[in-house]
């Protein structure tokens, strides 16, 4: 499975033997690096980045560290080793031989399913576009740049796709992809979280946690699919995609280090003298949480969906590890709970689990979440502060769904307008807030050197020392 | 006589940077990586140190190694209950090979290393994991009584645990592991709880095979958010006459000093007390053999009533241990914490640190952990001590032993 880095586009899929794909996706290139330059992060093309790249899928090669220039980067098309004799282990054609090809009859729904998740890559490298203005430290800005140029890569792996595997719709699909823009009122991207901006650096840690875990879990369930291309795809690409989440853990992790130590320091919890000291609040690191949360447990979609059921009927789009459950992976007399309001309260009420796929997911999400917020606490218990952080009540702040109407507190009551007005300050970031953080963000970029409302890292990466000069600007 | 000294580079993951994204799990081409809700854990028995889970982590919490005997790797359920990395622990050879001679001058040896926390030069050699998971040891309880008054808001145990003719070594502030029957939400078998044991070396009541536990009834975790715990429920529920797995014992440093003149600074809250108590009533049991040495206390709980053993401490002869209670919840009483009795304290503390046969132990909830550093360091500061210079001396020469929650 040894990577071929000799041809224009680096690649494990004998790109070499198929001459009209080739052809087509080396005419796509160039649009992507136009799209890179004018869309990728800000003002950065000279500089030489610590980056990481794969030279082969196997665990030895793909993590090869060298200093380069981001529009220099291999960006290529990298599928996970092959299982001999893969069988379908979900939906209708359990226990069939998985598909080479897409079956003519789901064509349209895979095609849908891979430019939903093709447009997100794209679309968070323009989020993030600016961040690098602001950066805390050079170890940091590496890390920015890291996860952009692999959520990069990530759009490769699903223009492949595409390109490959569905013709001229597939094509024009993928200029698409160039073609939307994240927050534009005209062409904006599929997804409502990936219009959001991420202004500021707090912004995208949370955004990396959250918002890249939701990645990771539609990954996995793509990665159980019945057609295979589109599972080795994905399953590559979560070795990537847990590097972000990993910028996301310990980033948020180590403000908190910081705010702890200055609580500590200063012998206060008071916002206003840990805000004149530079540190963010917990308060307002709490109402971060609060917003990432709620617009990423969007994501994964109505509570109840007949796309979902037929996604996995269809053995298209799987459960989070499918194949480690213990049921009959048919699901059709399952049930599952979810959530609706009645008589003003939230009821749980009992869902054919097939249509409630997206609420499974949704769940194993949360429960994943959860357990990170829980080492986030110990990073406080262990600085002695009592201020433990908390997720919100799943239905707080939805906008799809069937709880989208519906006003809930972050305790998970229902609430009037009123009450929603009345404390909307102290459950999702203000402007002042933002403001605030956003006062913060001035750039730091001597080796060793952090600003002061984060915390160093433990060790640095790829066991270089933190003051190492992971960034070397032109 | 030598022994054959079987010493491992055992494979570990940091739980404090993992991120647990799972990369190792699915890289490990033996399947040597495995994780619960809580931490990612490799089997000592099924790795073979290949590498190919060090490239792909994202963090770098997988490229910890640790020095071990074979026959005490850290086993999956150790592994599994850790917030932080244990340090590299001193590997010595079977002890009943090294005469005490020996095993003293290889730990004055090795006390100018940086990291080490070793146990009291004169402390006994610890059995470590003579009862695995796949060959528990079975207990049957004796005793079951509270320790706290019916309207206290905490319920605390003293558990009696009897292991007939099966041999089960245990010395004071090693901990054991109690395997709760059943399985999880996820099915799967609930991963073993450690508690302290709380009795001294020569058992509960002197000459039997047993041992004492001090059990809180969890019924809320550390957010205050109502939670069952699950070893804590059941060991606090059981009824004499019924039996118990149990895996250990475990723990090579928080070990108390035998050498007479040895002198004891305990600092514990709450069932932090249980090692404590088995070493308060080792020495207690040794009086009248007037080794000498002194015991000093702080010891802290909400209340008098929450306070385990708080009947017995205070029947102890004031001229054999110095007793300073703090209760932080006493109605028409300002709050009271160990630290604060501590700084009350200050000369007799720094006495202590000060000399060389003391030995300090401290154990409690974390939340403690911060207080009294902090409390050390200012005394230490008004009595020409440098606190951040002393501590890696004291933990060198094993005077410095700390166990939170």
């Amino acid at each position: 499975m040894n990577i071929d880095t000799t041809s224009r586009i680096p690649n494990n899929v004998d790109l070499a033997g198929d001459r009209a794909l080739n052809r087509a996706l080396e005419h796509w290139q160039p649009n992507f690096l136009a799209w890179w330059n004018d869309m990728g992060p800000d003002g950065t093309h000279a500089f030489d980045v610590y980056l990481r790249t794969a030279v082969s899928v196997e665990p030895s090669g793909w993590a090869h560290f060298d200093h380069v220039k981001m529009p220099d980067y291999r960006w290529g098309i990298f599928l996970a080793p092959p299982v001999a004799d893969r069988k379908i282990h979900f939906g209708e054609h359990i226990g069939e031989p998985a598909w080479q090809d897409v079956p003519g009859e789901h064509r349209a729904n895979l095609r849908r399913i891979i430019v939903t998740q093709g447009d997100t890559e794209p679309a968070s490298v323009e989020q993030q576009r600016h961040l690098g203005l602001t950066c805390p430290s050079l170890y940091d800005l590496r890390n920015l740049f890291q996860v952009n140029v692999e959520e990069g890569r990530h759009l490769w792996a699903m223009v492949y796709l595409l390109h490959r595997y569905f013709g001229r719709d597939g094509r024009e699909e993928a200029d698409a992809l160039l073609q939307r823009r994240s927050g534009d009122t005209d062409n904006p991207r599929i997804l409502g979280a990936f219009n959001e901006r991420t202004p500021d650096w707090l912004a995208f840690f949370m955004f990396t946690y959250f918002t890249d875990r939701d990645g990771k879990f539609q990954l996995c369930a793509l990665a159980e699919s019945g057609f295979d291309p589109l599972a080795r795809t994905t399953k590559f690409m979560l070795t990537e995609e847990a590097h972000h989440m990993f910028v996301g853990e310990s980033g948020v992790a180590r403000v908190l280090q910081r705010t702890a130590q200055v609580m500590k320091d200063l012998a206060t919890d008071d916002p206003a003298k840990l805000r004149a000291a530079g540190v963010i609040d917990l308060p307002t690191i709490q109402r971060y949480l609060n917003f990432h949360y709620s617009v990423t447990i969007d994501l994964f979609g109505a509570d109840q969906s007949s796309n979902a059921a037929t996604f996995y009927g269809a053995g298209l789009k799987g459960r989070f590890e499918e194949g480690k459950r213990a049921d009959d992976h048919r699901l059709h007399d399952a049930t599952y709970t979810v959530l609706e309001v009645a008589d003003g309260r939230l009821v749980e009420k009992q869902a054919p689990m097939r249509n409630a796929l997206n609420e499974v997911l949704r769940d194993d999400f949360i429960r994943d979440s959860v357990a990170g917020i829980g080492r986030w606490n110990r990073v406080l218990e262990k600085a002695g502060v009592d201020f433990r952080l908390v997720v919100p009540h799943k239905a707080f702040n939805r906008r799809i769904g069937s709880l989208s109407n519906t006003r809930v507190s972050p305790d998970g009551r229902v609430v009037d307008e009123a009450e929603w007005k009345a404390h909307e300050r102290e459950w999702l970031p203000t402007p002042e807030d933002r403001a605030f953080v956003a006062s913060l963000m001035g750039r730091v970029t001597a080796p060793g050197k952090f600003a002061g409302w984060i915390a160093p890292p433990p060790i640095g990466i790829n066991k270089q020392p933190i003051d190492f000069e992971y960034v070397r600007f032109a | 006589m030598s022994a054959v000294v079987d010493v491992l580079r055992q494979h570990l993951i940091d739980p404090e940077i993992c991120i647990r994204c799972n990369t190792c799990e699915e890289t490990c081409p033996i399947d040597a990586i495995t994780h619960d809700s809580r931490n990612y854990v490799v089997d000592a028995n099924k790795c073979n140190a290949c590498n190919a889970c060090i490239s792909p982590c994202p963090t770098g919490a997988i490229d910890n190694w640790r020095q071990v005997r074979s026959a005490t790797a850290y086993s999956l359920e150790e592994q599994l209950s850790w917030d932080s990395l244990p340090m590299q622990q001193e590997v010595v050879a079977d002890a009943s090979a090294i005469p005490t001679d020996v095993a003293r001058l290889t730990a004055d040896a090795v006390s100018g290393q940086g990291g080490l926390a070793p146990a009291p030069w004169s402390a006994a050699q610890p059995v470590v994991n003579l009862h695995t998971l796949a060959k528990p040891a079975v207990a049957t309880v004796t005793g079951n009584h509270p320790l706290t008054t019916p309207d206290a808001s905490s319920d605390i145990r003293h558990i009696v645990l009897d292991f007939g003719s099966v041999a089960f070594p245990v010395l004071e502030g090693q901990t054991i592991g109690i395997v709760p029957p059943g399985t999880d939400a996820q099915g799967r078998p609930h991963f073993v709880r450690l508690y302290s044991v709380a009795s001294p070396r020569d058992g509960e009541r002197p000459g039997y095979n047993n041992i004492a536990l001090t059990v809180k009834r969890v019924t809320q975790d550390h957010d205050g958010n109502a939670v069952r715990g699950v070893a804590s429920n059941y060991l606090c529920d059981l009824g004499k006459g019924d039996t118990v797995k149990v895996v250990g014992p475990f723990g090579a440093n928080f070990l108390m000093p035998d050498h007479p003149g040895s002198s004891l600074l305990m600092i514990c809250t709450g069932t932090g007390a249980a090692p404590m108590r088995a070493m308060t009533e080792r020495r207690r049991r040794r009086i009248a053999k007037g080794e000498g040495g002194e015991l000093m206390l702080f010891f802290g709980a909400r209340a008098p009533e929450e306070l385990p053993y708080f009947g017995p401490l205070m029947k102890l002869p004031r001229d054999f241990i110095d007793i300073n209670l703090a209760f932080s919840r006493v109605p028409g009483q300002a709050k009271q914490y160990v630290q604060d009795l501590i700084r009350v304290r200050g000369d007799d503390v720094v006495r202590l640190l000060r000399n060389e046969d003391c030995y300090v132990y401290v154990c409690g909830l974390r939340s403690m952990e911060h207080g009294v550093t902090e409390a050390l360091r200012d005394l230490c500061r008004t009595r020409e001590l440098d606190w951040d210079a002393l501590l890696p001396k004291l933990r060198e020469s094993g005077r410095f032993h700390l166990e939170t929650y």
